[in-house]
């Protein structure tokens, strides 16, 4: 066996906008053995919605992803929808596709700028990011911000789209069609492209059913899976569109989902701009109070989909509040992509998925449900990180012939409770 | 304007950190390198080590765990450097401050605060030429170079 060794990728490296941190365990070329560390970005957003009410929470889940900015809300709001049986007026189902739709056009580009950036094919980034711009320049016409759009309440949108922004909105989005078709002949026709990403990091069908894959990332392998038509929910059930799957799994087809869903994206939503010229009306029911029951809500965001589920006891904040987040379901996808290729390729494999480590930075407490003990404290985490540093070591030979000195450790299991 | 001025702000090296951020500052400080923005006109570049670097942008809350890195960045950082804080999180701690994952910021020595969630990249463009407007004029310092004392940072409020 050649000799083992950990090349590690973050947290604050060059590559990466958010702080994670891969340990990529390389025997040669060949990466062996991956490590994903979180928890350079969690805020306690779960706990922190507990103490805001309805309103505000759909603030505070914004912000939980800048990119997904409109996502979160979108689940958040219709999980109290469904909670205090709030029902939504037809015209504020449209604005709200119509701002998810938009926001996927900009993820999408940004996601094919940064994979551009990944390959060494900066050319593409600045392409991809100068058209992102004109997306962006859609957003604030119609919310007033380029991220951060402050558009979900719960029983509507806070803002209505004007009848004379329609035509506006509609020629700058004939402005995208060229640009992406441009795109997808960049990336679907180029030779380097290909033989950079084609048949590289594979994640085969039943592998993405195993990890639960999502959004993209599963289209990609054949998965045929999509919130928006499996559980209509906004304005995705009246409008026309289709839901794009590849077959191979690999980067390319990664890509190729992504730059496809573009158009369906661009279709979606002249079809609900065509349809806000005739839906008038309010576009907020203006709910006075929640009542007491249990929602959930839906996404399909960029990278998959999005779950919020609510409770609420009637008061004016919710009394549980959980995320999941697409990429929490995509991130370990990676330890089936990534072994076995080569280091070179692992930084484009792990971008792939789009991964989101600010959707992903949940936290999860073990609990016995018969006597409520929590299953890991504090030490235990310790002793298991030990156990697992002394393993590698052991495979790699580095280990020492003296004892661990966290095995004592291990004999204090209880006090971390 | 001494030496050490003139070239801390000709041609800016910049190294981004982003703490516990959502993103969005971060997409905006990059996309102000891009075409429409384009600011490696004025020589203003990512680097990829803060051993490189000139200024260091701060971006999100930093958490437990992200708070260690930042001071030891720091401590890496070649002097004269400039720290601007991008957003509102670095600055308050916005919605994030009652976090019980939420570190009271570390006494740093922050050069500029450019509000905004997130700022515009017309607003982080415009808050680089102030502050080196302001340093060349010679009405700032450099906050890593004056004395701790003359640096107050306002007390923390108890976190809960």
């Amino acid at each position: 066996m050649s000799k083992r060794t950990i090349v590690p990728i973050g947290p604050y490296h060059a590559l990466q906008e958010e702080p994670e941190f891969f340990k990529l365990h390389v025997e040669g070329e060949t990466v062996v053995h991956l490590d994903i560390e979180l928890g350079y970005n969690h805020r306690g957003i779960e706990k922190l919605s507990e103490s805001k009410d309805f309103e505000e929470t759909v603030f505070l889940v914004e912000r939980i992803c800048g990119i997904c900015s409109t996502s979160h809300p979108i689940a958040c709001v219709q999980a109290v929808e469904d909670a205090g049986d709030i029902c939504v007026p037809e015209r504020a189902l449209f604005i709200r596709s119509t701002v998810g739709e938009l926001e996927r056009i900009h993820s999408h580009l940004l996601w094919l700028g940064l994979a551009g950036h990944f390959l060494g094919f900066n050319t593409l980034w600045m392409w991809a990011w100068r058209f992102r711009e004109d997306v962006l320049n859609i957003l604030e016409l119609v919310t007033g911000n380029r991220n951060h759009y402050g558009m979900m309440k719960p029983g509507g949108v806070r803002r209505d789209i004007n009848d004379t922004d329609i035509p506006v909105i509609i020629k700058l989005l004939e402005g995208l069609k060229d640009p992406i078709a441009m795109f997808r002949d960049a990336v679907i026709e180029d030779p380097l492209v290909h033989a950079r990403t084609r048949g590289i990091g594979v994640l085969t069908r039943e592998k993405a059913i195993a990890y639960g894959a999502l959004g993209p990332t599963a289209r990609a392998s054949g998965y045929d899976i999509d919130v928006r038509r499996d559980h209509p929910h906004a304005a995705y059930g009246m409008v026309d569109w289709d839901v794009i799957t590849c077959g191979n799994g690999d980067v390319f087809d990664k890509a190729v989902v992504r730059i496809l869903e573009l158009f369906e994206s661009i279709r979606i939503i002249e079809q609900c701009l065509n349809q806000l010229k005739t839906v008038t009306g309010p576009v907020d029911s203006d709910p006075r109070f929640v009542a007491t029951g249990e929602g959930i809500g839906h996404y399909e965001a960029p990278r998959g989909e999005v779950f919020h589920y609510v409770r609420s006891d009637g008061s004016n904040r919710p009394v549980r509040h959980k995320v999941r987040a697409p990429s929490y379901m995509n991130v370990p996808t990676n330890r089936e992509t990534v072994l076995g290729e080569t280091i070179a390729d692992a930084t484009i494999i792990l971008a792939a998925v789009d991964p989101c480590y600010c959707c992903t930075e949940r936290m999860a407490v073990a609990v016995d449900s018969p006597g409520g003990r929590r299953l890991w404290g504090a030490q235990d985490l310790i002793r298991m990180s030990c156990e697992k540093t002394y393993e590698l070591m052991d495979e790699s030979g580095l280990r020492g012939p003296e004892p661990p000195p966290c095995a004592a450790a291990g004999q204090t299991r209880d006090s971390g409770r | 304007m001494t030496y050490t001025i003139d070239a801390l702000t000709k041609s800016l090296n910049v190294f981004h950190l982003a703490g516990s951020a959502c993103n969005n500052c971060d997409i905006e400080i990059l996309d102000a390198l891009t075409p429409k923005y384009d600011l490696e006109r004025f020589g203003i570049t990512l680097v990829g080590s803060i051993r490189h670097a000139d200024v260091l942008l701060l971006s999100g809350i930093f958490n437990r765990k992200a708070t260690v890195r930042l001071k030891e960045l720091l401590v890496q950082a070649p002097k004269p450097y400039l720290v601007i804080a991008i957003g509102g999180c670095p600055a308050t701690g916005l919605m994030f401050r009652d976090s019980y994952n939420f570190e009271a910021p570390p006494s740093i020595p922050i050069d500029a605060f450019i509000p905004g969630c997130p700022p515009k990249p017309e607003a982080i463009i415009s808050g680089v030429v102030t502050v080196i407007g302001a340093l060349r004029e010679g009405a700032i310092v450099p906050g890593c170079l004056q004395e701790p004392e003359a640096n107050p940072q306002p007390a923390p409020e108890a976190v809960t």
